[in-house]
């Protein structure tokens, strides 16, 4: 499900699955009504995603498909060193 | 997840998280750089950069369930996340033939959606259930 990644110091990013790399997300005054309509919706597919992750002391990747048959908990907060 | 690195995410749990809970963390903690992955779920706040407390509940399927979302002031409560995951659960292993009315907790009456609920509920279920 998840496999370590290199040790390296280029910061890995992540981003959407099965999407076109859009540039317009870094947009200012337009993504923000196209964002209102993108908003999820309930009983609906959640985005497919890949994310670098630190888990129990390792670097590795995450593919939220790769957890087809589990429940997920997906949980976004503002900031490291903050409360959650 | 957060807009932080995964070398942020590694001092965070492992300077002050371990301090709180042993072992750390003990699910990966996720980079989203740039917030695309929370912009797609509609929690990305641009103007700030960084995520608002977006929750989300995802079935075995993929499909989201629930969600919750909470500007950065104000904290989660976890237990009810986990009681809408047993609620979750629940409902799915009936197939669709049982609900959890408001206040359900794992132990406590479900209710069977059907013509003979209708007009019913209240011989089956009383507001003190609720918060109980």
């Amino acid at each position: 499900m998840v496999q370590s990644s290199k040790a390296g110091c280029a910061r890995p990013t992540g981003g959407l699955v099965g999407q076109p790399q859009a540039p317009a997300q870094d947009q200012q005054a337009p993504s923000a009504t196209k964002e209102a309509t993108q908003m999820i919706h309930v009983g609906k597919q959640a985005p497919d995603f890949t994310a670098p992750a630190y888990h129990k002391g390792e670097f590795t990747a995450v593919k939220l498909s790769d957890y087809l048959g589990k429940w997920v908990v997906l949980c976004f907060y503002p900031g490291d060193f903050t409360f959650v | 997840m957060s807009v932080d690195s995964i070398f942020v995410h590694k001092m965070w749990n492992d300077h002050e998280i371990s301090k709180m809970v042993e072992g750390g963390v003990p699910f990966p903690m996720l980079s989203d750089g740039g917030g695309k992955v929370g912009a797609a779920y509609g929690i990305y706040d641009a103007e700030a950069g960084v995520e608002n407390r977006g929750r989300f509940i995802i079935d075995p399927d993929g499909l989201i369930q629930a969600y919750e979302v909470l500007t950065p002031p104000v904290g989660r409560h976890v237990a009810e996340t986990l009681r809408q995951i047993q609620a979750y659960q629940y409902v799915r292993a009936s197939k669709g033939t049982e609900a959890t009315p408001s206040g359900w907790k794992p132990g406590k009456p479900t209710l069977k959606p059907g013509p003979a609920l209708v007009g019913k509920v209240w011989e089956v279920w009383q507001t003190s259930m609720e918060s109980d």
